[in-house]
Parts: C-alpha cells; sequence; structure tokens
C-alpha cells in the first residue's frame, strides 16, 4: 500500500506566511545532550534548523599536543563516553601503526571481547532511547539493567566504569580476571532474553513504527555526501564497516554479517543497531570460546609499563618505568591515519609526530560531529516530535560531537 | 600499492605542474599539492571513473611556524569501492589563508571547513557559512595555532621542566 507522503512542501512564493521561531535545546530533556537549534516553525511542520553545537568543547586536540602519548588515552574516553574502550584501543592501535608494533592474537581477542561490549552499551542505550522517545520508557529500564552489568565488567577489568581509560599501548594492564570472564559468560547467557523481550516490545508494535518509518530519512547518496558512517550509513543501504573494509585487531577471523536497511530513516536505524547487538554478542561468545594462549602484552618494554614489584628490584625496570612515565620514550616521527569502528562509525585518529615526545597534531575524526550537520537536511518538512526521534536515532553523543 | 602508484601517475600526468611532492606512508598515498588548484584536484580524484574518491572522511588543519607556507589543511578522501585512501595537503601563507571551498561537492565539507577555520583561521572562499563552530564567535585568536600555549605563560607556581613538558 502506497502511503502519501504527508511532508508539506513551502514554495519559494509563500512569503505572506508568518514563521515561528522555536529554540530547542541547549539542555532540553529531549536532546540527551547538550545542542541547541534554532527551529522555525510553520504550525507544526518544521521549515528550517540553525544547530548550534561547542558547548561541552574542551579542546582535546590542543591539549594532546601537550601530553605524552600515554597522557592522550583519558582524553579520548570524553569523547563518546556511551562506548569509551572503543576510543581507547583506537588511539591505541594508531600509536602502534606508528611505532610498528604487531600486536599477537591473544591481545587481538582481548580487545575484540571489550569493543564489541562497548558496542553493545552504545547500541542499547541509543536503541532503549529511541524507546523513550517515542513514548516507551519499559524497554529502556530493562535494557539498562544490562548496561550497569557491562559496566560492572569494565570496572572488573580496569577499575572504572564510565571513563575506562581501559588497555595500555602494546596490549592491556593485566589479564581478564575470572570473575570477570564469569561475568561476561553471565551477560551473554542473558543478555539474548533481553533483547529478544526488548525487540518484542518495540519491533512490530504498531505505535512505534508508525512514528518511526520513514521519520527522518536520508538516500543513499546524500548519507555518503555527508560524510555518513556506521548504523547510520548502513540504515541507508550502503555496507561500509571499518571491521569489515579494512580489519583491525583480527576482527577478520571471525565470522559476522553487515546488517544493512534500505530506506534510511528512524526505524532502519534502529533495526541495524539491533542486528548489530546480535552481531556483537557472538563477536564475543566467538572471541571468547577462541581465546588463544598467550601474554596479555606485547613485549615491548619502553612503551609497556613494567610490573610494580619489578620496579622495585630490578634497574631495568625502574630506568623504563621513570622514562615512561615522565613522557621519555622515543616516538619515530611520521604521520598516520588509524581508523576504527566506533559505536556511531569511523573514528579515526589522524596523528602527526615530529619525533617529540608528544604528538605534534593529533586530530580525531568524530562520526557525530561529521554526520550530525545533515540534520536540518533530515528534519525539514517534518515535525518537531519527528525531529527528537530522528535525533535520538543518530546517536548524536555530545562528547563526541565537541572533543 | 601499485594502485598508489597508478594514482599518483594520473595525477601527474593531468596536474603536473601543481604537484608539489608525494610519499607513501603507512600504505597511504599522500601528496602535496598547489593550494590554488585543490578545488579542480578534489574534484577530478572525485568524478574521475578510474580515482573515484567518493567519500570525504576528513579536513584539518596544521600549522609548521617555521615553514615558508606555514598553515596546512590536510584532507583524507576514501574510495568506498575498491577501499583506497588518499591524503591531499596543502599549504598557505600566513597573511593570505585562502583555499577554495569543498563545499559544492561534498556536503560533509560544511563543518569540517568550519572547524579548520575555527582552529587555525583558514579562509575558505566561497563557503556558504564561515563561521566558528566550536569556538565562541568573539575569540579573536585562532587556538590551535602553536604560538597559543596551552596554559597562562604568566604562572610561576608551575614549572614546566619538572613535568615532563
Amino acid at each position: 500500500m502506497p502511503v502519501k507522503d504527508p511532508h508539506i512542501i513551502i514554495q519559494p512564493e509563500d512569503t505572506d506566511k508568518v514563521y515561528t521561531t522555536l529554540n530547542l535545546g541547549p539542555t532540553h530533556p529531549a536532546t540527551h545532550g547538550i545542542f541547541q537549534n534554532i527551529l522555525t516553525m510553520d504550525g507544526e511542520i518544521i521549515v528550517d534548523a540553525e544547530q548550534t553545537i561547542g558547548y561541552i568543547h574542551r579542546a582535546f586536540e590542543k591539549i594532546a599536543e601537550h601530553r605524552p602519548y600515554y597522557q592522550v588515552k583519558p582524553l579520548t574516553d570524553r569523547m563518546n563516553y556511551c562506548s569509551s574502550p572503543i576510543n581507547n584501543i583506537g588511539w591505541d592501535l594508531t600509536v602502534e601503526k606508528l611505532l610498528g608494533i604487531k600486536t599477537n592474537k591473544k591481545i587481538d581477542y582481548m580487545r575484540i571481547i571489550i569493543m564489541e561490549l562497548a558496542r553493545i552499551t552504545d547500541h542499547l542505550i541509543c536503541n532503549s532511547v529511541i524507546g523513550v522517545d517515542s513514548g516507551a520508557l519499559t524497554g529502556f529500564t530493562y535494557v539498562f539493567q544490562e548496561r550497569e552489568a557491562i559496566y560492572e565488567i569494565y570496572e572488573e577489568m580496569c577499575g572504572a566504569r564510565l571513563t575506562t581509560n581501559l588497555g595500555r599501548i602494546g596490549g592491556f594492564e593485566r589479564e581478564f580476571s575470572p570473575l570477570a570472564i564469569k561475568k561476561i559468560r553471565d551477560l551473554l547467557e542473558r543478555l539474548p532474553g533481553v533483547l529478544r523481550e526488548f525487540e518484542k516490545l518495540l519491533m512490530r508494535n504498531r505505535i512505534f513504527m508508525d512514528r518511526t518509518i520513514r521519520v527522518g530519512q536520508i538516500s543513499a547518496e546524500r548519507a555518503l555526501n555527508y560524510g555518513f558512517t556506521g548504523p547510520n550509513l548502513r540504515a541507508a543501504g550502503v555496507d561500509y564497516d571499518v571491521r569489515v573494509m579494512n580489519p583491525y585487531s583480527s576482527y577478520d577471523d571471525f565470522d559476522f554479517v553487515v546488517p544493512v536497511g534500505t530506506q534510511g530513516d528512524t526505524y532502519d536505524r534502529f533495526c541495524v543497531r539491533e542486528e548489530e547487538l546480535w552481531q556483537s554478542i557472538k563477536l564475543v561468545e566467538n572471541a571468547l570460546e577462541n581465546m588463544p594462549e598467550g601474554k596479555h602484552h606485547v613485549d615491548v618494554p619502553e612503551i609497556f609499563l613494567p610490573p610494580k614489584e619489578d620496579v622495585y628490584s630490578k634497574m631495568e625496570a625502574l630506568i623504563y618505568h621513570f622514562k615512561i612515565v615522565m613522557g621519555e620514550i622515543e616516538i619515530p616521527a611520521g604521520e598516520v591515519y588509524n581508523a576504527v569502528e566506533g559505536g556511531n562509525g569511523e573514528l579515526g585518529f589522524y596523528l602527526v609526530s615530529d619525533g617529540g615526545r608528544k604528538p605534534y597534531r593529533l586530530h580525531f575524526r568524530r562520526p557525530s560531529f561529521v554526520y550530525y550537520q545533515a540534520f536540518p537536511e533530515m528534519i525539514r518538512g517534518s515535525v518537531l516530535s519527528d525531529a527528537i526521534l530522528t535525533m535520538s536515532s543518530m546517536n548524536v553523543i555530545a562528547g563526541e560531537l565537541d572533543a | 600499492m601499485d594502485n598508489n602508484f597508478d594514482i599518483l601517475t594520473l595525477l601527474k600526468e593531468k596536474f603536473s605542474s601543481e604537484i608539489l611532492s608525494s610519499e607513501t606512508t603507512f600504505d597511504m598515498l599522500s601528496v602535496t599539492v598547489r593550494s590554488a588548484s585543490i578545488f579542480s584536484i578534489i574534484e577530478f580524484l572525485k568524478t574521475d571513473p578510474k580515482t573515484e574518491y567518493n567519500f570525504l572522511t576528513d579536513i584539518c588543519g596544521i600549522h609548521y611556524p617555521d615553514n615558508e607556507l606555514p598553515l596546512g589543511i590536510i584532507y583524507h578522501l576514501h574510495n568506498l569501492r575498491e577501499n583506497r585512501r588518499i591524503r591531499i595537503k596543502t599549504f598557505v601563507p600566513l597573511d593570505k589563508p585562502e583555499v577554495a571551498t569543498l563545499t559544492s561537492i561534498f556536503s560533509s565539507a560544511n563543518w569540517m571547513e568550519r572547524e579548520t577555520f575555527d582552529f587555525y583561521g583558514i579562509l575558505f572562499t566561497g563557503h556558504p557559512n564561515l563561521i566558528r563552530i566550536l569556538n565562541v564567535e568573539y575569540l579573536d585568536f585562532f587556538p590551535m595555532r602553536k604560538e597559543y600555549p596551552q596554559e597562562d605563560p604568566t604562572r610561576e607556581d608551575k614549572d614546566n621542566r619538572f613535568f615532563g613538558r
């Protein structure tokens, strides 16, 4: 059954129209973050939107130019704080690429487990918030418990929950503890049931479908032109995934499906994320089952902090400890661009080193920043409540947007 | 690697006088070009069926205070069909930091160029809305340039020598 286009097209000759200006944000409970949108409305229809961003800009690129490499990592936590381990490991991989460090399979698999857990938290929040914004709070409360469980896993691995600073350049600070592995296994057992329940609530729910199908649509061509990546691009029908295109951290050892949508609307973005959750669960399972033997870090004493007992008893360890902590390690000059598949898309690190102790220039390619500029085009002609849904389905994270 | 070489030959054929230097680092071809021809080169790279770099990954600035042309603009392009990346660099002088905008061929360039303007003061000629994006509007300097220290240089309670900086 063909659906009639509900959008009203405003003709340029409609000059005697009186438009209302509506200020949405910067702090509005429905925007889930600090962004301002000044909407021009014709009755209930959005004619145009003007965005203001930068409310939580913290100048990470400038700060990074004054920090030794290992101190840059806590800055990356605070970009996409819904999936900070991906940012952490993305930075580790970038520096390792510059230094030419090759990690063993064990580290790669550990990284995959953590990155996929982080992707699960990211997508869980995004999808449940789409539900909240369309009036279904229940699903949000179901899945938030599982996000909490994943945060407990992080806590077991590194001690922190939100801003994790997880892993090190050259591996991990420690092995996964038996308790962490037990918690992952418990999660893997519980999560499919929760997800199925969550999907039952929303996926074929008539109200949810009416609210999301054909809302905030974007075509594949426009999405590519706007620099979309990640689930939002895949929902528009382009199967670009950094994990498949440029496999890093042994992602090519695993068999997983890259889901793509067809319409590029809110419902497709929801469904793509939902399917990615299942794929992530599978990836964590496979990585945990096939975890190879090996050490949890590469043998690079000049980069990787030695164990504390050795620092007290061995001279070399003490020297390396001192040099690493003071940022005196040798970093070759060069420039490198490295990308990982973050929660929202291609998270790129462009790093220029002049051989000094700190980056000469570091630029973060933040997916949210690139694709959020398409927002006015996506909501033009729709009503305000659809604009809210579109924004939450794009998963714009204020920390990543403003860096 | 061969692919990169082909692209470079193609570029040199088409824009021989505009290509200043090139190198391949970490499997990525990096080409430095004259700033006047940046638009035509990137348009060629996007539209030519042999190159087809159809995705603009990133634009960012860089500042080398000691160079003759101190301000740089770095473009990362991606051919999604064949999975090839290329980096295009161009440098402009401090007193006339002008380069043509890419907004007519890539919509994503809009905010990336605004960000580069915001931090480095590079003027993208023809840009529809070249105003600051992340910093406040009344800021009267470009904070990512190297002459601006991160911390207040008049502070006396902290000696940078003792902090590994």
